[in-house]
This record gives C-alpha cells, sequence and structure tokens, in this order.
C-alpha cells in the first residue's frame, strides 16, 4: 500500500518564495565558457575538437569516453580557446581538464539533421539518440540517462517516475521548471515512456506548491495522455530522494544492493525529462540548465536559464551582485550542498543551484559535545539507520560495525546532523567513513573471487590427476591381460 | 555451616563441568568455524603462513595448532580480527612470516624476455596468468593476488611484482 | 573572491546539550514546587547541598580528566542528577547523605566511566542505590505531609536547616515526633504485620488513589512530564512501556487478591513512579537506543519495580529496576537493530 509521506525526515523552512517570484530569464552572456569534460558520472568526454576550432552552438564537442559516458556540446558560438585542466566546482576547486570557448556572441547554431519522429524509432535506437544530446541525470547525480535506459531495458513491468519533489531547502529550479515548461517535462515523459519502454508515468511533486501542480495537470490533460499521472507527495526533507520516493509513492523498497530496476522503477528528475524532449523534439542538446541563484548574499534572487561554462560570478552579477552580507558560497541546497573556495567556477551540468549564504541563511554548529545518546537522529533518518551507533563505530574506526549498522545504505541527507543536540557532524564522519568500508568491501570481494578461482584450479588439478590414474591403471590391466 | 559450604561447592562443580562440557566444540561448529576464519583471510593463497593455502591455515588456527600473526598480505587489521574472532591477544604480524606490504601488488611479466615455458602458469595458485607452452604469458593483474609464487619457478628471472593498478 | 568553507549541511537546528537539559529542569520546577508545599522547605535546603557538591565534583573531574570546564560544567547533565537524588532523598536527611551521593554519583557513576554521555548506569540512582544499600533507616525518614487531617510537627526554616546540618533534630521534638514513612514503606509494613488492604488504607496518610499529598506531586510531575513530551525532549516509549507494564502487573495481582495486592492506580502514584517514567529511566545515556529497544527496556523497569516493591527487600523498586534494566541494555540493543531501508527482513 502506498503511502503519502516519507519514514524520518524533517519539515523544514524551504526558503523558495523569494526566487520564485520572478520569472525564468536567460542568464546574459558571457566572453568565456569552460566545460569540464568530467562533468557527468562515469568515464570522462574525449575532446573533437582542438584549440583554434571555430565551433556552433550545439556542435558536439566531446564524444563518450566509455561504456558509462556523455556527449558534450558547445554551449555558445565562437572559438575553443584551450583544453586544458581549470579549476572545477565538482572538485572543489582542483582543475579538471576542461574545454574553454571564447564566446563570439553570434549564437550560430549547429546544423543537425532533423531527427524521426520519436515514435518512428525503435526503442533502442531511441535510447542511442537521447545519449546523443548529451543528456545526463539533472538531479544533481548526472548519471547518463542512455546508459540510464539500458541498464533497464529488458524489465517487464517497468514504471516511469518523473522525480518534481525538489525537496531540499533554497533550490526551486525543479519548481521554476515544472511551472513555465510543464509541457516540456509532459513531452519528455512521452518520449521516455517509449524509449524504456513503459507503461505507465507518474509525476511527482511535493503538496506545497499549487502554482505547480495546476500547471502540470494542465500540461498533462494537453497531451491527451492516460499514462501520465500527477501525484502529490508530503513536504518533507528529503521526499525527493530517489529511493525515498520510489517508497512513498508505489510502497517497494529498492533492495540495498540492488537499482531501482530491480523493483520494476525508473525514476528520472523532472529536468532531465525537458532536456529529453528539447533535444527530441527541438534538436537542442543539453548545453543550458535553469539555475536558481538565492541567498541573503546576493542582492536579486531568481531563476536563470544558465549556458553550461558560464562563472558562477558571472550569474551573482548578473543577479546584482552580491549584499554586504555575503559569507558563504554553496553549489546545491543547504542540507546537502558543497562549499565552493571561490566564485570564478563553472556552472556544470549538476548545478542546481547557487546559494549565496549570509549569517541569516547560515545556522552553524555549536562546539561538539559527547553523543548523549538522545535518539533524535534516528528518529529522523529516512533510510531507517542508527546514526547514534554508526557515530561510536567511526570514532572506533570499527569498520566491520558500521558495516553491520549500514553505513554504506546512508544517503547523507543530514537530517541526523541537524537534529543532534551534542552539535556532532554526523554526515561529515559517515561520509570520511564510506571510502575505507568501501575499499575494505572491495577487498573482500577480490578475495572471495580470489578463493573461487583457487578451488576451481584444486579441483581441476585433482580431476586431471584421477583421470590420469585411471589411463594408467587401465593400461595396466590391458598389460596384464596380454601376457 | 557444613551444609552451606558443601552445597556451594557443589554447585561450583557442576557449572565448572556443565562449562567444560560446553567448550567442547561439536565437528559442525569446527567447520563452522573454519569457515568464518577463512572469510577474515586475504586469499593470497601465498604459504608464508608455513601453511599450504589459507584454508589449511584456517584449520590449524582452528585447531590451535597456529597463532593469528601469521599472514603478511592480510596485514594487522586481519591479525586484529583473527584475534578477536578466537578470542586471542591481538599481536601485530610477525616479521619472521614476511613484510605487511605497503600497499597491493601484482605480479607482471616481462614479455620481452618470456620464454614460454609455462613453469609460472603451473605455479600460479589462482590461474590468473594467460599462455600455454611456447606462447607468450602474461598475468591479468585483476586477477593476481600477489602471492609472489611464480616468481621462483621462471628460469629467465622475467618475473617482478608492481603496484596494482587501481 | 575567497570564502571560507564548511562541510554540509549548512544549517542545523539551534540546540544544545544545555538547552536540552534545562528543558528537563524545567519541566521539574511543579514537583519541586508541590513537594515543598507538602512537605516543608527541606527539600530546597538538599537541592542547595547536591547541586553545590555536584558542581564542585564535576569541576575537580573534569580538571582531573584534562577537559575543558566550559561547556561541561554548565550542561546541565550534573545539576539534573543532584536534583533527582535530592528528591529521592527525606527532606530532612543529614547533610551528609545527599552530599556523599552525589559525590559518587558524579565522580564515581559518571567520570570514572568517561563522563557525558559514557555512563552506562544513571549516576543518580547509583547514587540513591549507594546511599539505600548503606543507610537504609536514614532514608525511611520521611515527614508526614502537610494536609487535612495529619498534624505534622512543623519546623521552621532556621530548624529545618540545623536539623539538617546537624543531623539530629531541634531539642524540642524527637525524631519519631517529627518523622512517619512514605505510603509505599507504610503498606508494605502493614501488609507484613497481617493487615489487609483495606485495613491498610484506612491510615490517614492515604486518600483515594495513593498517599495525600504525594498524589498532587506525582500530577505534577505527570504534568512535567507530559510538557518534556510535547516539547519532543523525551519520547513516549520509556514512559509508556514503564507505566504501562506497572499498571498490567498491579492490576492482574490486585484483581486476583484484593486484599493482599494495592491496585494499579496506587502504584502509579506512588513512590517515584511518575518520576521515574518520566525523569529517570528516560535519562537517554543509560537507556536502550532503538525504539523497539527503549519498550523492551521500559516495560523490564515496570515489571522491577512491581516485582522489587511487592516481593522485594525495599518499599520503592524504581532505583533497583532502572539499574537492573541499565545492565541489560547492550543484550537488548544487539537484538534491537531496526531493519535497515532496502535490507531483508
Amino acid at each position: 500500500m502506498a503511502t503519502s509521506r516519507i519514514r524520518g525526515g524533517l519539515r523544514l523552512n524551504a526558503h523558495k518564495e523569494r526566487s520564485t517570484q520572478h520569472a525564468l530569464r536567460p542568464a546574459s552572456a558571457v566572453d568565456s565558457l569552460v566545460l569540464p569534460l568530467d562533468q557527468h558520472a562515469g568515464v570522462p568526454a574525449l575532446p573533437l575538437v582542438k584549440a583554434g576550432d571555430h565551433v556552433t552552438l550545439g556542435q558536439p564537442i566531446a564524444e563518450p569516453g566509455g561504456e558509462i559516458s556523455a556527449w558534450l556540446h558547445s554551449p555558445a558560438s565562437g572559438t575553443v580557446a584551450a583544453i586544458e585542466p581549470r579549476p572545477a566546482p565538482h572538485r572543489m576547486g582542483a582543475p579538471a581538464l576542461s574545454i574553454v570557448i571564447a564566446n563570439d556572441r553570434r549564437d550560430e547554431r549547429y546544423s543537425a539533421a532533423s531527427p524521426a519522429s520519436f515514435e518512428q524509432q525503435s526503442p533502442e535506437q531511441l535510447r542511442e539518440t537521447i545519449g546523443r544530446g548529451g543528456i545526463v541525470g539533472l538531479g544533481g547525480a548526472v548519471f547518463p540517462t542512455a546508459a540510464k535506459l539500458r541498464s533497464a531495458a529488458d524489465t517487464s513491468g517497468l514504471r516511469l517516475l518523473l522525480n518534481g519533489a525538489e525537496c531540499e531547502p533554497y533550490i526551486s529550479c525543479d519548481d521554476m521548471l515544472m511551472r513555465e515548461r510543464a509541457r516540456d517535462i509532459v513531452f519528455g515523459a512521452r518520449v521516455l515512456l517509449h524509449a524504456l519502454p513503459a507503461q505507465t508515468c507518474v509525476i511527482a511533486i511535493e503538496d506545497d506548491t499549487p502554482q505547480t501542480a495546476t500547471a502540470l495537470r494542465s500540461s498533462i490533460a494537453e497531451a491527451h495522455d492516460e499514462r501520465i499521472r500527477l501525484r502529490e507527495v508530503a513536504t518533507l526533507y528529503p521526499a525527493g530522494g530517489e529511493k525515498q520516493l520510489i517508497t512513498t509513492i508505489f510502497g517497494v523498497e529498492v533492495p540495498h544492493d540492488g537499482l531501482p530496476a530491480d523493483v520494476s522503477t525508473m525514476c528520472l528528475n523532472v529536468g532531465t525529462a525537458a532536456a529529453v524532449a528539447q533535444w527530441i523534439r527541438d534538436a537542442q542538446p543539453l548545453t543550458s540548465r535553469i539555475v536558481t541563484v538565492t541567498g541573503d548574499g546576493v542582492l536579486e534572487q531568481r531563476n536563470l536559464d544558465v549556458p553550461l561554462g558560464t562563472p558562477m560570478a558571472a550569474l551573482i552579477y548578473d543577479c546584482g551582485g552580491y549584499t554586504g552580507r555575503m559569507s558563504r558560497l554553496i553549489m546545491g541546497g543547504s542540507m546537502m550542498g558543497q562549499a565552493l573556495p571561490h566564485d570564478q567556477l563553472p556552472v556544470i551540468k549538476a548545478t542546481n543551484c547557487i546559494v549565496a549564504a549570509s549569517a541569516l541563511d547560515l545556522q552553524p554548529r555549536g562546539p561538539e559535545m559527547p553523543c548523549i545518546r538522545c535518539g533524535n537522529c534516528s528518529a529522523v533518518c529516512p533510510a531507517i539507520l542508527l546514526p547514534q551507533q554508526l557515530h561510536w563505530y567511526a570514532l572506533a574506526r570499527d569498520l566491520p560495525a558500521l558495516e553491520t549498522y549500514g553505513l554504506m545504505d546512508c544517503i547523507e541527507c543530514g537530517c541526523c546532523d541537524y537534529v543532534c543536540p551534542s552539535q556532532i557532524p554526523l554526515a561529515e564522519r559517515f561520509r570520511d567513513m564510506k571510502p575505507a568500508l568501501s575499499e575494505q568491501l572491495t577487498a573482500r570481494a577480490s578475495a572471495d573471487a580470489a578463493r573461487t578461482r583457487f578451488d576451481a584450479r584444486t579441483a581441476r588439478l585433482e580431476r586431471v590427476e584421477r583421470e590420469r590414474d585411471a589411463v594408467l591403471a587401465r593400461k595396466r590391466q590391458e598389460l596384464a591381460r596380454k601376457s | 555451616m557444613l551444609p552451606a559450604v558443601l552445597t556451594m561447592v557443589g554447585l561450583a562443580a557442576a557449572a565448572g563441568f556443565a562449562a567444560a562440557l560446553a567448550a567442547r566444540r561439536s565437528q559442525r561448529e569446527q567447520t563452522r568455524l573454519i569457515d568464518e576464519i577463512d572469510a577474515l583471510l586475504p586469499q593470497t593463497q601465498c604459504g608464508r603462513c608455513t601453511f599450504t593455502g589459507c584454508r589449511p591455515y584456517a584449520t590449524a588456527l582452528a585447531n590451535g595448532e597456529a597463532d593469528i600473526n601469521q599472514c603478511p598480505p592480510g596485514g594487522h587489521a586481519t591479525a586484529a580480527a583473527l584475534a578477536k574472532l578466537l578470542g586471542r591477544e591481538p599481536r601485530p604480524v610477525d616479521p619472521r612470516f614476511g613484510s605487511v606490504p605497503v600497499r597491493p601488488l601484482v605480479a607482471w611479466i616481462d614479455e620481452s624476455a618470456c620464454i614460454g615455458c609455462v613453469k609460472c602458469i603451473q605455479a600460479c595458485p589462482v590461474d590468473a596468468i594467460v599462455g600455454a607452452s611456447k606462447f607468450m604469458h602474461t598475468v591479468i593483474a585483476a586477477q593476481c593476488t600477489g602471492c609472489e609464487l611464480c616468481i621462483p619457478p621462471c628460469p629467465v628471472d622475467c618475473i617482478v611484482m608492481r603496484p596494482a593498478p587501481t | 573572491m575567497p570564502f571560507a568553507t564548511a562541510p554540509a549541511p549548512h544549517v542545523v537546528a539551534p540546540s544544545s546539550v544545555g538547552r536540552v537539559m534545562r528543558q528537563v529542569l524545567y519541566a521539574l520546577v511543579p514537583t519541586v514546587a508541590l513537594h515543598v508545599v507538602f512537605f516543608g522547605p527541606g527539600l530546597l535546603i538538599q537541592l542547595a547541598l547536591g547541586i553545590a557538591t555536584a558542581l564542585l565534583c564535576e569541576a575537580a573531574a573534569l580538571r582531573l580528566r584534562g577537559k575543558p570546564l566550559p561547556p561541561f560544567l554548565l550542561d546541565g547533565s550534573a545539576i539534573i542528577t543532584a536534583v533527582l537524588l535530592a528528591l529521592c532523598l527525606p527532606p530532612l536527611a543529614p547533610w551528609w547523605l545527599v552530599v556523599s551521593g552525589v559525590a559518587f554519583a558524579i565522580l564515581l557513576a559518571k567520570h570514572l566511566f568517561g563522563g557525558l554521555g559514557a555512563n552506562p548506569f544513571n549516576p543518580a540512582m547509583v547514587g540513591y542505590a549507594v546511599l539505600l544499600v548503606s543507610f537504609p533507616a536514614r532514608l525511611l525518614q520521611w515527614l508526614p505531609p502537610h494536609v487535612a487531617g495529619i498534624q505534622p510537627a512543623d519546623l521552621s526554616l532556621l530548624e529545618t536547616l540545623t536539623t539538617i546540618l546537624t543531623g539530629s533534630p531541634p531539642a524540642r521534638l524527637t525524631w519519631d515526633a517529627i518523622t512517619s514513612p512514605t505510603p509505599l514503606d507504610a503498606l508494605r509494613t502493614d501488609l507484613a504485620l497481617g493487615m489487609t488492604m483495606g485495613e491498610a488504607h484506612a491510615r490517614a496518610m492515604f486518600s483515594t488513589f495513593g498517599g495525600k499529598g504525594w498524589e498532587w506531586i506525582n500530577l505534577a510531575t505527570l504534568a512535567g512530564g507530559g510538557w518534556l513530551l510535547a516539547r519532543r525532549i523525551i519520547r513516549w516509549h520509556i514512559p509508556v512501556a514503564m507505566l504501562g507494564t506497572l499498571f498490567v502487573c498491579a492490576s492482574i495481582m490486585s484483581a486476583a487478591d484484593p486484599g493482599a495486592y494495592a491496585g494499579p492506580l496506587f502504584h502509579l502514584t506512588s513512590g517515584a513512579s511518575l518520576l521515574g517514567a518520566f525523569f529517570i529511566a528516560t535519562d537517554p545515556v543509560s537507556a536502550a537506543t532503538s525504539d523497539r529497544g527503549r519498550l523492551i527496556y521500559g516495560a523490564g523497569i515496570g515489571v522491577l519495580t512491581y516485582v522489587i516493591r511487592t516481593w522485594g527487600g525495599y518499599p520503592d523498586g524504581v532505583a533497583f529496576a532502572v539499574l537492573i534494566m541499565n545492565l541489560a541494555v547492550p543484550l537488548i540493543d544487539r537484538y534491537t537493530i531496526p531493519r535497515i531501508y532496502g535490507h531483508a527482513r
């Protein structure tokens, strides 16, 4: 029985009123765009251009580097200024190999052959076509969408879930998308239903924005597609977490060692669906995305349609500049966003929001006290963990105990952190311990594989010896008979 | 006085007898213990512990015929885990059995020197070397456990240990 | 322009250990107030002595352990230990009783095990248990309540102070004239003497449910506990499990033999039942971890409280029940790990 709210979670102030007051508008053009080649999950893309090449808007400039990789397209027309390491936001400012494009501001578009109508393509062809648009998961995980669709290709009874439950405070880019471009989302849903293939689609949103519900409902009605339904979920953080949303909508749990496809579900962000629509219907590959610029540290709070590669400093300037209270620059939301060391970093496919946070936005931690075992943390944990116990064992670096208590199942939402009276930085501790545990689990998996090979070899040698003994015994018998 | 003393002594004796009975492990429990010990070992199958593989070492540990600090590839973490499982005093790995590798190592065959004699292929306990007589031999790095058993048999000394690829 | 960075989450609730402890102290104010109304100002002097001892011992222990004094000294945990212990002691108990009890609780039951968050046993109950076992007679010298129908010997504030500080009553009175057993103690003695429940309840100190005066104090404790529940400082599992089990045990036994066993409402409003349910057993550090574990923990305390009260050697069983269940917490925790999302049942 599908429930309508997640387990645990927090009721947080969404801080979205100011950034959703203005209509979406494109960001102002900038002179230089920096595109890291590894801005998607999986293998970095390989450049197709070199320094000095002329490029047009939408031209493919990098191709997938492996099975799980993505295309990259130029977000502007101009010249390739360089292909060199540049500070990247997803590496906290450390350099990543990037294609730097000098924008000639002419917006010359790349002319590509008009694709066949999506209904005429087979699911396999359509998946490949989607991949060529450079589409990746725009909810933040930036997993190459074509690879994700391929992984569920042979699942029967697949259901599509479009995640519009934008639960983290400050982020409102999906909300604006759903209000202003609901048609794109619905079209994208229809394309994805054909590409998976799947028979039903649920678009899930939180229940605190009636405007959004209305916009989506009318677009769904317009499309006359009964396969697509809208569902509202209780506004709680983190209702929009993939696993939590699947459980809320469909009442099943994603196995800890499996994927949503194991419970016949494919979950994609509404932004991804809209990007699919723009590519399949309008031949416009993924070259821009909606970014929320918000926080008390910036003058004007709003959502902008930003070409990839635009420096974040330019977005702030576009929104009136910093206020005197600016303190911390966060890429993402207030609960899971990453604090950036400076603003000369480019917008990438994963950049859903920039929070220019001031003291009013931040509620920093007090001094850390010992854990008093109050249990607030386990009451709010959406993954049904005991963060208290994970904390004790993380202090002791007891990896087997951390495994038993489910450290790898932690979704790092930060709810436990939020409610801890002892102000313990729990999410950070767990993030720190995960690599060590992951390494140990990998070592155990390869030891198990080695044991299997060793046992197989021992069995083979024994068999060879037995067969040899049998042959020799037969020979002895024959000789005995003859003599 | 005397009845009280006799009762206490009797109870203590009964408890001690029951404890001694419980301490004797059944055959099935013994096998399970060997499995549990084997699960903690790194399956390098190198023989540095003086036993012919990881499972014989596990069996010896279960029978109390070996100590917990004899496995260099497992490192101090494995020694500590074995000590915890068997209720023995934790100790670091004894350097007489070998040095604990700082990082994982895999074997690498210098193909320019290889003569195709298959001696290393026969020696590898996990079949991680590909090749045949008079054909090139090569180590599948992902399957090499770093046991170094292939190095002594090579007549042209063309195998070295290198850091495992990440 | 460069910015300082910090790990996510960037907002946390403005909570602190001190805040939590302070709310618990506020919730105890009604209890303390009514206690003073019915039994005189002795409790206030005990509180003063207890809190002073607690802070001194806490400061000394923190120094010895090399820990900074702020924020630990004023986080409120030591004060709560002192307040709970003082509430369990007779109002005219000699000064050295509360001082030694609190010192034992803070130094041995708390800091010896690692300080805040590391004590396996409830420190206030350890202190109380030590005093009860060492000075049983002193701990049963309670006062009669200031209610209609009972004429307690009225001690002035000065007389109260001198009694506590010297350990002997004022010249004009003897101990017998001043003191009186608690309802639980009286019931126990009377039943042992062969009286029935009805006869024992005929004493002036009893009213409808429990003892006169004690009912009101317990009501105040219930109100305080309810407030803590509403503010989510404590969760419902331990109080409900403990009181529920106590209620059930008492109901069963008193239904079977009303003459020999006190009814459930008496048990719930006597002794430290409500104080224990909302303030003592809910001490998070020594309680079980998961919700299911807490239900088992609370139920265990309820059962043991009833058993010790009815068949054990002491009139009130809450302290020992809590300590015994503290012992069981690691075992309870081991078997009540909740099923993690995505794992098989």
